[in-house]
């Protein structure tokens, strides 16, 4: 996909590469702080130490607690989806009846769009259990982080959705009515398949940044593997535990990140394949 | 039952500053083949927009098989499942098969069941010659049988009246004759339908009745072998004069 084509492009491809890895492992292993930093990020036994952790000498597996994470982005995917589905349709409303609802809509993307997630989960995190409600502030602390992940992504989400619904061409929908279909049956069979099939590599590029973001419940308390990490280093003073994290959550965002990439790549190729 | 199809009385219709429909009146019998003929721009196709409640009118009425379908409590969508509409860029659902395309409308809005949907939409495509395409996507398909597969969608919904806007006018040259000639095996199996068209020679052949349409006006509206030979106004004339030596008449 990237290679210009032909066995010279190959060799230039894979020499470039070479150079470009060796010169980072120069970086590295020749900096004057090199064995320090690769004690300290890099130990083995304390790397195997954190993945599987040890309750009794104070730390937690980080690699038991990256099922926290994926738990919250499989919860905080599935309402994101039809929330920010129903925010979009909200803002594309055009009945003089749902102008408030449009207006509440456009400030709560703006607002939500506009301060940072840390914050959001703080707020949630601390704010709902001091409002002594019932039942909602006594919820534990990962689901106010799924909360606040919810909110804050489908402030974005909606405007991926928007988009997808603003590309889909009005004379579609004018063959859909003058058949006799009502505006939620054309929308239904008509537009949103359209609309979603156009916004499928922007969706899964936002649901990449949303699976790393489900480290930042954390900082309520909650264990998951970058709060074990976090735990693990202060414990043992070896920051090996993060890169195991971070190992971790490539494990889980590379396979979409390539498969967004398929996907935006096959999605191309059809295109031309129309346009000739 | 002696009201016309459609009955067009007074219709004005402006887009902001532009008054695109200027009091047109036009009656349309049952079986009745009517041509709209005119330079882009002079309302043809708005005409036939507004007729499928597709544009909103500013004044005037429209009345379909006696029942006014501009009055302001009327079920619109209940209006266009009578008429079917094809348009000059066919916008066929990409999204969906052939088959799929033309059986949506008859089993979401009329709840036909999938089977008997799908039988008298493999009936109507087999007609047009187009059973062998059920399964291809529309981007599959040459414009003509495109063309062809949106007339078949709309007449799935068993429409009272069809309007035909510019249906060749997006077609390659050698595309044309196909969709044409199912146009005119419509009318013969006695159709009614308001043709908005470039196509000269096929209005002179087809249509009962042409209309000239100039400024949002029907300036000329008389048999074709009359209009065509023997036009009353002179812009008409001049008109079809633009027409002949552009050696499209």
């Amino acid at each position: 996909m990237f290679t210009g084509g032909g066995v010279r492009g190959t060799i230039m491809s894979t020499a470039s590469t070479a150079i470009v890895l060796a010169l980072i492992a120069a970086i590295f292993v020749l900096a004057p702080g090199a064995r320090t930093v690769t004690h300290a990020f890099f130990y083995g036994r304390g790397m195997w130490q954190s993945f599987i952790g040890d309750p009794k000498k104070g730390y937690y597996s980080v690699g038991a607690a990256i099922w926290l994470n994926i738990r919250m982005f499989l919860a905080a995917e599935a309402l994101i989806l039809p929330f920010a589905l129903a925010i979009a349709l909200i803002r594309q409303s055009t009945h003089p009846a749902l102008f408030p609802i449009r207006v509440i809509a456009t400030i709560y993307v703006d607002f939500f769009r506009g301060v940072p997630l840390l914050l959001v989960v703080l707020a949630l995190g601390l704010g709902v259990p001091g409002l002594y409600l019932p039942v909602i502030s006594h919820q534990p602390d990962a689901v106010y982080g799924v909360a606040a992940l919810v909110i804050s992504y489908s402030a974005y989400v909606s405007e991926v959705y928007r988009a997808g619904l603003n590309s889909v061409h009005r004379s579609q929908v004018a063959a859909a009515r003058s058949l006799g279909l009502t505006q939620r049956t054309a929308l239904r069979y008509v537009i949103l398949p359209q609309a979603v099939r156009n916004i499928i590599p922007p969706l899964l590029n936002d649901f990449i940044a949303l699976q790393k973001d489900t480290s930042l419940v954390g900082v309520l308390g909650v264990i998951e593997a970058n709060q074990a990490a976090n735990i693990y280093a202060s414990t043992v003073f070896n920051y090996s535990s993060f890169t195991v994290a971070a190992i971790l959550f490539l494990i889980l965002t590379i396979p979409l990140a390539r498969f967004t990439d398929r996907l935006i790549d096959r999605d191309r190729r059809r295109r031309l394949a129309g346009a000739t | 039952m002696s009201a016309s199809a459609i009955k067009i009385d007074e219709l004005r219709k402006s887009f902001g500053p532009d008054l695109v429909l200027d009091g047109i009146n036009l009656s349309v019998d049952s079986h009745e083949v009517v041509c709209l003929i005119g330079a882009s721009g002079s309302g043809k196709s708005t005409l036939l927009r507004c007729v499928n409640l597709l544009e909103q009118i500013d004044s005037g009425r429209i009345t379909l098989l006696g029942q006014e379908i501009t009055a302001p409590n009327i079920d619109q969508n209940l209006v266009r499942r009578q008429i079917g509409i094809v348009f000059q860029s066919f916008n066929l659902f990409p999204h969906m098969t052939v088959l799929r395309n033309v059986t949506l409308a008859p089993t979401r809005v009329l709840k036909m069941p999938r089977s008997a949907a799908d039988e008298e939409a493999l009936a109507l495509l087999a007609r047009f010659g187009l059973a062998d395409k059920r399964d291809d996507y529309p981007d599959r398909l040459s414009g003509g049988q495109q063309q062809r597969v949106a007339i078949v969608r709309a007449l799935a919904m068993q429409p009272q009246i069809m309007l035909l806007d510019e249906v060749t006018s997006a077609l390659d040259p050698e595309l044309v004759a196909e969709v044409l000639d199912v146009i005119g095996e419509l009318a013969s199996a006695g159709m009614t339908m308001v043709i908005a068209t470039h196509e000269m020679g096929f209005a002179r052949d087809i249509a009962h009745r042409v209309c000239f349409l100039s400024e949002g006006k029907i300036i000329e509206d008389a048999p074709p072998a009359k209009l065509f030979t023997d036009p009353k106004d002179e812009r008409t004339r001049r008109f079809l004069r633009r027409i002949v030596d552009a050696k499209r008449l």
